[in-house]
């Protein structure tokens, strides 16, 4: 899983019909010092994300996986909001 | 997933028996400027999208294989929607 934060979304009337409903977000990958690393891409939400938040997302065959047993064609899938990061340095 | 443009169709005659009936398109990526994003790539059509539509890509196999609907196949991308808008909030 990779940190990103929302930076957008994505409107699709003509869609594939397992993706009705679902929220298309435009994510930006980030370190964990916040700053953007690569380049965004689309997420389906699964969690209720929002504008600007810092999410976690997954890729490839598993971003289906939470919308069990309704089988979404994604490739990515927000999995969860990040509330607070602890870095350890040294220990 | 990647918002991509559709700049061509193609046929071919000879395939894979599985990608009988399904539509191929070329799909241009693109950042989020609307410029080229890498190489074009060839999806198959889950959204009835068509050339100069701009749509979102998704590349991963079971992905495509679900739009194609006939379960284990020879597929690695899919357009699955025809992109209306793209709201940045800026």
């Amino acid at each position: 899983m990779l940190l990103a934060k929302v930076v957008g979304t994505v409107v699709c009337t003509r869609k594939d019909e397992a993706l009705a409903g679902r929220k298309l977000l435009v994510i930006q990958p980030i370190s964990t010092d916040h700053t953007p690393q690569g380049k965004p891409l689309v997420a389906v939400d699964s969690v209720g994300a929002g504008a600007f938040e810092e999410v976690f997302y997954v890729r490839g065959r598993e971003a289906s996986f939470p919308f069990l047993p309704s089988e979404v064609p994604a490739d990515a899938a927000i999995v969860g909001i990040v509330d607070q990061i602890s870095i350890s340095t040294g220990a | 997933m990647l918002i991509g443009r559709v700049v061509g169709n193609l046929v071919a005659t000879q395939k894979d028996s599985q990608l009988e009936g399904a539509k191929l398109l070329l799909v241009q990526p693109l950042d989020l400027e609307g410029k080229d994003r890498g190489g074009a790539v060839l999806a198959i059509d889950g959204a009835d999208a068509g050339p100069g539509d701009r749509v979102l890509l998704v590349q991963e196999g079971r992905a495509a294989q679900l739009v194609l609907g006939k379960g284990v196949a020879a597929v690695d991308a899919a357009v699955v929607g025809v992109v209306d808008s793209v709201d940045l909030g800026r």
